[in-house]
């Protein structure tokens, strides 16, 4: 049952099994376990994160195709929910047509981006997604009146999904474990759901025959060609499921934040991070994305209340007040990631996979 | 005269200004081992490359069963039966030797676009690599990395490759380049056996002379990217026209110098 939930791909390492197992329950009860505006919302992208770096992980350690415009297909999921709920109303329906668009339209850019340059040389690919995604995202802080520019989208969700819908009064009270059960609690379930899906879903396709392929490519695109696959098509195809599933995952993270703007999902700061994501998880495993976007996400998020911690413990001492005060954060997260691929070249999953 | 598995029409390829290969006309039978000599730089390897698509010809036609490949790419013509195995090791260095074969005898199956279902449900062509990694002698190697295999095991697992897309047309380029006495017997049995079964072509680029006398019934001479001599390895041995291209030193003094 978990064997093939996991589609044979076991953690193969008895401590990273440990701690995806104690993620994965940390994220299935954060509402619960830590009950807080700021932990939900934390622990939400980090769902979102690790599907969006698992298939951004698809296209680099898989297949080993270079691309920056995962963030754009990120963000025509994100905009695809949000102007269907602007224009349709909201409701479920506009949620379902928007993300489904997204993904399709997203599939149809990178299905067009990879048959125009994949065909020639990797590198030519990574050069137009490049190009693609910086046109696209001048374009759409541009066309304001249709994605309002730079200040982006605000928009209503289900009545059910929002914070004003309570539930289980008669059961429960309205209250679970000190808990209160309203719309919020379920969107984070919908999120959290959603992700666990696509997540398993991406697992399964790396770990399929097709997957085995484009690792056989990532090796030796010649060889791959000269025992009979055609190299191009199966990149191409893994660019459009990668494409896809990135779209999907702006969808949830349009639906979590009810807004949508180019700061949160096109900008080139996001792909960095999602590269960052990859490397310190390990490329070339999904688990990677799990390990790379907890950690990534976490230290974006407590890097700085750690400091100011630290700052004022050491008080009274030369220099260190100075050097962990929370406005270096940044210094310190450049320092982690130097420290984590000289530590992990191959990722923290790498690492405790090959100390089996 | 049975119609030959695979011919060349006066195929020709430029770089520049320099004929690589030239209007080379030649057909291959099935149970024939052809043998493919000329000095370093006569353009064996680029003929291979001709024929099997790694390099598209700038004239003449490579015909598979009589039917005209030269416009297909190099995986439809590995489907439509040409096996190439390469002088130097071209495998998947991080994946484990299984994985190399099975990953051939998948291509092979055209369970490539299977998206959904798990590898492991796949015994069958798990099944059918082992039991080619047990014909080169590598079945105790198959969970190791291919990067850690040994040069001579790596030349074995590139044999293995072939055998495993068995196609119509064997191509091997220099096979036991770098093995072992103990291993390279392993590999020209293998080629030997595929002689016998008599239904395919098999094409080999070798320089070492005692493989050519025991394996050869064929030998092809190119000079300058041109056919010099083609017959039987007796007759081509002693032809004048090799005598001559090789300025009196015979073939084998030209074989004796790489």
């Amino acid at each position: 049952m978990i064997r093939s939930l996991l589609s044979g791909d076991m953690p193969r390492s008895k401590f990273l099994g440990a701690i995806l197992l104690v993620i994965l329950i940390c994220l299935a009860f954060a509402p619960f376990l830590f009950p807080g505006v700021r932990t939900v919302d934390t622990a939400a992208r980090i769902c979102i994160f690790v599907v969006l770096v698992a298939s951004y992980d698809l296209l680099l350690g898989y297949g080993g195709i270079v691309s920056f415009a995962h963030t754009m297909f990120f963000g025509i999921g994100a905009y695809g929910v949000a102007l269907s709920s602007t224009h349709l109303g909201r409701g479920f329906d506009s949620l379902i047509i928007g993300a489904g668009l997204g993904a399709i339209l997203a599939a149809a850019l990178a299905l067009v981006i990879g048959l125009f340059s994949l065909r020639v040389r990797a590198i030519f690919f990574a050069m137009i997604t490049l190009a693609v995604a910086s046109a696209v995202a001048v374009l759409v802080s541009q066309i304001s009146s249709v994605t309002g520019g730079e200040d982006g989208l605000t928009f209503k969700i289900p009545r059910e999904l929002g914070p004003a819908f309570k539930f289980g009064k008669d059961l429960f009270g309205g209250e679970l474990l000190g808990v209160k059960l309203n719309g919020k609690l379920l969107t984070y379930y919908l999120i959290f759901g959603g992700s666990l899906i696509l997540f398993l879903t991406l697992l399964r396709i790396v770990n399929s025959p097709f997957g085995r392929v484009l690792q056989a490519i990532r090796e030796n695109d010649f060889r791959a060609e000269a025992i009979g696959y055609r190299v191009v098509i199966y990149r191409v195809t893994a660019t459009c499921l990668s494409a896809a599933v990135a779209a999907l995952a702006g969808s949830l993270y349009a639906i979590w934040l009810r807004y949508v703007g180019p700061d949160t999902t096109l900008s080139m700061e996001i792909m960095i991070d999602i590269l960052l994501m990859v490397v310190i998880g390990g490329m070339g495993t999904i688990y990677g994305a799990v390990i790379g976007a907890t950690l990534f996400v976490l230290a974006q998020n407590y890097l700085q209340n750690l400091m100011s911690g630290l700052s004022s413990m050491t008080e009274g001492l030369p220099i260190l007040p100075e050097l962990f005060s929370p406005d270096r954060w940044l210094l310190w997260l450049g320092v982690l990631f130097i420290l984590s691929v000289y530590f992990f070249p191959t990722g923290v999953v790498g690492r405790l996979r090959g100390q089996r | 005269m049975p119609e030959p598995i695979l011919s060349t029409t006066n195929l020709t390829v430029r770089f520049g200004g320099h004929v690589a290969v030239d209007h080379v006309t030649c057909a291959f039978n099935a149970g024939e081992l052809t043998a493919i000599v000329g000095p370093n730089g006569a353009g064996k390897t680029t003929y291979f490359n001709l024929i099997s698509g790694q390099i598209p010809a700038s004239g003449g036609t490579v015909q598979l069963h009589g039917k005209d490949i030269s416009g297909h790419p190099v995986s439809a013509r590995t489907k439509a039966g040409i096996g190439r195995a390469f002088q130097l090791t071209n495998l998947f260095p991080d994946l484990s030797v299984l994985e190399n074969v099975r990953l051939v005898v998948q291509a092979k199956a055209e369970r490539g676009f299977n998206l959904w279902s798990m590898v492991s449900h796949h015994t069958d062509l798990t099944e059918q690599a082992e039991n080619i990694l047990q014909q080169v002698r590598l079945l105790e190697e198959r969970n190791q990395t291919v990067s850690e295999l040994s040069h001579g095991n790596q030349r074995k697992l590139e044999v293995a490759l072939l055998i495993a897309l068995d196609p119509a047309v064997y191509m091997f380029d220099e096979p036991t380049a770098g093995m072992s006495v103990d291993e390279a017997p392993i590999v020209l049995d293998l080629i030997a056996q595929l002689k016998a079964q008599g239904d395919r072509a098999i094409l080999l680029v070798e320089h070492k002379m005692d493989v050519i006398r025991t394996l050869a019934d064929r030998i092809i001479v190119l000079h300058n990217g041109a056919l010099a001599a083609d017959g039987a390895p007796a007759e081509v041995m002693a032809s004048d026209v090799v005598q001559e291209a090789y300025m009196g030193r015979g073939l084998e003094g030209i074989l004796a110098d790489v």
